[in-house]
C-alpha cells in the first residue's frame, strides 16, 4: 500500500471525509435557505411598490380616463428607477411605455417572472416581474419592475456559497488529511514498538507523547499490560527453573530409597519401612502440585460461579479455631480479633487456604523466640477488608519482602524447616484473584502480613468482636 | 460390599479392582461410559466409582442419567489431576462424592465404606451414638462417658459426632475438615491430629482400651476396643 494509500485508509481521514460531506450539506442548505428567503423579501417588497403604483395609477385612470393614465405614465416613465410600464392598445400599437412588449404576455392579473426588452434596446432580455391589467377598450397596461438587481444578488450569494463550499472542502480534506497523517504517524510508531516487542523485546514500551489524549491512554494501559505480561513471563521462567530444581531434590531421594529398597537384604520389614517413606514422599509432591495448581487457579482467576458472597470474618475466626490447639501445643497463643459481617465476594475456599497458609508460616517461622503471640484480625478499613496475621517473631528484611512471595522461594533461614516455599506466592495470588493485595509488612518486632480485599457494601454494623481463642 | 468401578483408565481400574477384592470386597470393573451406565442400572451395587472423564459418556451425564431413573446407588466421583476440581458440579449432577486425583487408596476406601454404611443404615439419623460406655445425644449436645457428662467445645462436638457416627469406620483427615470444618483443601501437617488428641484427652483420659484410635497411613476410627 502507498502511503498516500495508507493515508486515505486511515479512520481519522474517513472520518474528516465524512464530517466534512455532512458538513457542506449543511452549510448549502443554510445558504439555499438564505437565498430564498432574501428573493421573497424583495418579491414582496417589488409586489408592494407594484400595487402602491396600481394604486396611483388607478386614481389618475377613475380621474382623467386614459388621457391622464397616459399622461402619468409618461412622467413615471421618465423618472429614473427600476419601474416599469407599457401601455399598448388592442391592435398592439404602444401608447406609452418604457420596455417593448414582451413576447410573452403574462396572463390573469398576477404578478409574473419573466423577462423584457428595454426600449431602443432590442434582444438585450432583462429579468422582471410584471403584471398585466386589461382596460375598457382592450387597452392593455403592463406594470412591472426590474429585478436584475436581484439576480446579481442572488448570483453572489450562489458564488459565495461556491467560495465557501470549495474552501471548505479544501480546508477540510487538508485538515483531514493532517490528523490523519499525525495519527497515522503516531500508530505506525505504536505498531512499530509492537513488532519490536513481538520480536521478542519485552522491555520496548509505547511512546507517550505527553497529550494526554485517548492514544496516550490506550498506550499506557497496553504499557500496564505488557508490564504485566513481562511480570507474568519472569514468574513463570523463574517457577520452571525452580520447579525443576525443588523437584529434582526430591524426587532423587524417591529413587534413591526405591533402588536402596530393592538393593537391600529382603527383610519384609525393611521393605515396608522402605516403602512407607516412598509413599511419604511423593504425598509431598503431590501437595507441592496442588499448591501449584491452585496458585494457578487462582492466578486464572476463578470462573465466576464459584465467585460467591460470604463473611470473611466467618473464614479468619474458623481457620483460626483450627489452627488454636496446633499454636497451644507449640506454647504459643493465638489472639483473634474480627469484625462482624465482613463481606466479601470470591471463593471461600481459597481464602480459607490462604489465611492456613499465613497462620501455619506465622506458628512455623514467627513462634520461635521468646514472645510467641500470634494475632489474627480481621476488618474493615474504608471499602476494604483487611486481614492480619502478625507474629512477633524474627520478621522479614525489608529487602527481602518482595521476593518472599515468589513461587518456591525460601529465605535462608527457614530452609532447614519443611516447606514448599509457595505458601505466601498462594496467599498472593488469592488476593490478586479477588482483586485484592498481600502486603507483607515489619511489625516491630515480627512480621505482619495483610490480606486486603475489596469489601461488599456494609450490610451489618462493624461490631467489634473480641474473643481469645 | 459391591462395588461396581468406572474408569477407562485400565492400569488404575485393575489396580484398584485388586485393591477392593484383597479387602473383601467384590469389585467390578467398566471401561467406558455406556458400558458403566447399563451395569450400574442393572446390577445392585452399593458404590459406584465413576471417573468424570470417559470415553462414550461422561462422568456426570452418567450419573445424572441413573438419578433421573430413580437409581440411588451412592456414587464417588473421581477427577483427573490437573482438571479443575469441580466439586459443586459434581454434587449438582447427583454425585455423592467427590475425589481429586491423585489419591491415597486408603483415602478413597475410607470414603466409599462410609457411602456404603449410608446406604444400608437406617433411613432416618439416629439421635444418639454409643460406642462402648461413650453416649452422644445430638439432640442436647451432651456428652457422656461411663455416665459422667463430658464438656466438649462446639468443634469438638461435632468432630465427635461424625466419628461416632461412623464408629468401626476409618474416617481420614480430610474427610473431617469437610464434614466437621466445611473446608476442601489439604490439611495442613498436623492441624486435625491435635484436635484429634485433645478429643482423645477428653473421652479416652485413663482407659485401658481406647476408644478413639489412629490408623497408621489412613486416618482414625472409634470403635469399643473392648469388644
Amino acid at each position: 500500500m502507498t502511503a498516500l494509500g495508507k493515508l486515505f485508509r486511515t479512520t481519522a481521514f474517513k472520518l474528516s471525509i465524512a464530517y466534512l460531506v455532512l458538513f457542506s450539506i449543511g452549510a448549502g442548505l443554510v445558504l439555499a435557505r438564505v437565498g430564498a428567503r432574501v428573493k421573497e423579501v424583495l418579491d414582496e417588497q417589488i409586489e408592494q411598490t407594484v400595487d402602491a403604483e396600481i394604486r396611483a395609477l388607478s386614481e389618475q385612470y377613475a380621474q382623467g380616463g386614459l388621457r391622464q393614465l397616459a399622461n402619468a405614465l409618461e412622467r413615471r416613465v421618465r423618472a429614473p428607477g427600476g419601474s416599469l410600464y407599457l401601455l399598448s392598445s388592442h391592435s398592439g400599437d404602444v401608447i406609452v411605455g418604457n420596455i417593448e412588449a414582451p413576447a410573452f404576455a403574462p396572463g390573469g392579473t398576477e404578478l409574473v417572472e419573466t423577462t423584457y426588452e428595454r426600449r431602443g434596446e432590442p434582444g438585450i432580455k432583462h429579468p422582471a416581474l410584471l403584471r398585466l391589467f386589461l382596460l375598457p377598450g382592450s387597452f392593455r397596461l403592463l406594470i412591472g419592475h426590474d429585478i436584475e438587481d436581484h439576480e446579481v444578488l442572488r448570483g453572489i450569494l450562489r458564488s459565495a456559497l461556491g467560495v465557501s463550499l470549495f474552501w471548505l472542502v479544501l480546508v477540510g480534506a487538508f485538515g483531514g488529511l493532517f490528523v490523519a497523517h499525525r495519527m497515522l504517524e503516531r500508530v505506525d510508531v505504536m505498531s512499530a514498538s509492537a513488532r519490536r516487542i513481538m520480536a521478542g523485546d519485552m522491555h520496548e514500551r509505547l511512546a507517550i507523547s505527553g497529550a494526554g489524549d485517548e492514544l496516550d491512554r490506550l498506550a499506557e494501559n497496553f504499557n500496564a499490560m505488557l508490564a504485566r505480561i513481562s511480570e507474568l513471563m519472569a514468574g513463570l521462567r523463574e517457577v520452571s527453573d525452580n520447579i525443576a530444581h525443588d523437584l529434582k531434590t526430591p524426587l532423587t531421594r524417591l529413587r534413591n530409597r526405591a533402588e536402596a529398597a530393592l538393593r537391600a537384604s529382603s527383610d519384609d520389614r525393611e521393605h515396608r519401612a522402605a516403602l512407607a517413606a516412598v509413599i511419604e514422599e511423593s504425598d509431598s509432591l503431590i501437595g507441592v502440585f496442588n499448591a501449584l495448581l491452585m496458585i494457578a487457579r487462582a492466578e486464572a482467576g476463578y470462573s465466576s460461579d464459584h465467585m460467591a458472597e460470604f463473611d470473611a470474618d466467618a473464614v479468619v475466626r474458623d481457620i483460626a479455631e483450627m489452627y488454636e490447639p496446633v499454636a497451644e501445643e507449640q506454647g504459643a497463643s493465638l489472639d483473634v480479633a474480627t469484625q462482624d459481617g465482613l463481606k466479601v465476594t470470591g471463593s471461600r475456599e481459597l481464602l480459607g487456604q490462604a489465611l492456613v497458609n499465613l497462620v501455619d508460616n506465622a506458628l512455623k517461622y514467627g513462634a520461635t523466640g521468646g514472645d510467641r503471640r500470634i494475632a489474627v484480625e480481621a476488618r474493615r478499613v474504608g471499602d476494604r477488608v483487611e486481614i492480619v496475621v502478625s507474629d512477633r517473631g524474627p520478621g522479614i528484611p525489608a529487602s527481602d519482602r518482595e521476593r518472599v512471595v515468589g513461587r518456591f522461594v525460601r529465605l535462608e533461614n527457614s530452609r532447614s524447616r519443611p516447606g514448599s516455599g509457595l505458601g505466601l506466592s498462594l496467599a498472593a495470588a488469592v488476593a490478586r484473584m479477588h482483586h485484592g493485595a498481600l502486603r507483607i509488612e515489619d511489625n516491630a518486632p515480627g512480621l505482619r502480613v495483610v490480606l486486603s480485599l475489596p469489601a461488599m457494601r456494609m450490610t451489618a454494623g462493624p461490631t467489634a468482636r473480641m474473643e481469645r481463642a | 460390599m459391591r462395588i461396581l468401578i468406572i474408569e477407562d483408565d485400565s492400569e488404575a481400574s485393575e489396580y484398584l479392582v485388586k485393591a477392593f477384592r484383597e479387602q473383601g470386597h467384590v469389585a467390578e470393573h467398566a471401561a467406558d461410559g455406556l458400558a458403566g451406565y447399563g451395569r450400574a442400572s442393572e446390577g445392585d451395587y452399593d458404590v459406584l466409582i465413576v471417573d468424570r472423564m470417559l470415553p462414550k459418556m461422561d462422568g456426570l451425564s452418567l450419573i445424572s442419567g441413573l438419578r433421573e431413573q430413580g437409581v440411588e446407588t451412592p456414587a464417588l466421583i473421581l477427577s483427573a489431576l490437573g482438571q479443575v476440581d469441580d466439586r459443586v458440579k459434581g454434587l449438582r449432577a447427583g454425585g455423592d462424592d467427590y475425589l481429586p486425583k491423585p489419591y491415597a487408596f486408603s483415602e478413597l476406601m475410607a470414603r466409599v465404606e462410609a457411602l456404603a454404611r449410608r446406604r444400608v443404615g437406617p433411613k432416618g439419623e439416629e439421635t444418639q451414638y454409643r460406642v462402648g460406655d461413650l453416649e452422644l445425644d445430638r439432640l442436647s449436645h451432651k456428652v457422656t462417658v461411663g455416665g459422667q457428662e463430658v464438656a466438649l467445645q462446639p468443634r469438638e462436638f461435632r468432630l465427635l459426632e461424625y466419628l461416632m457416627k461412623h464408629a468401626g469406620q476409618v474416617v481420614t483427615r480430610t474427610m473431617l475438615l469437610e464434614n466437621v470444618w466445611d473446608y476442601h483443601f489439604d490439611p495442613q501437617t498436623n492441624v486435625i491430629d491435635v484436635h484429634i488428641s485433645r478429643l482423645r484427652s477428653k473421652i479416652d483420659k485413663g482407659r485401658e482400651n481406647p476408644l478413639l484410635h489412629t490408623i497408621r497411613g489412613a486416618g482414625y476410627m472409634i470403635r469399643d476396643g473392648a469388644r
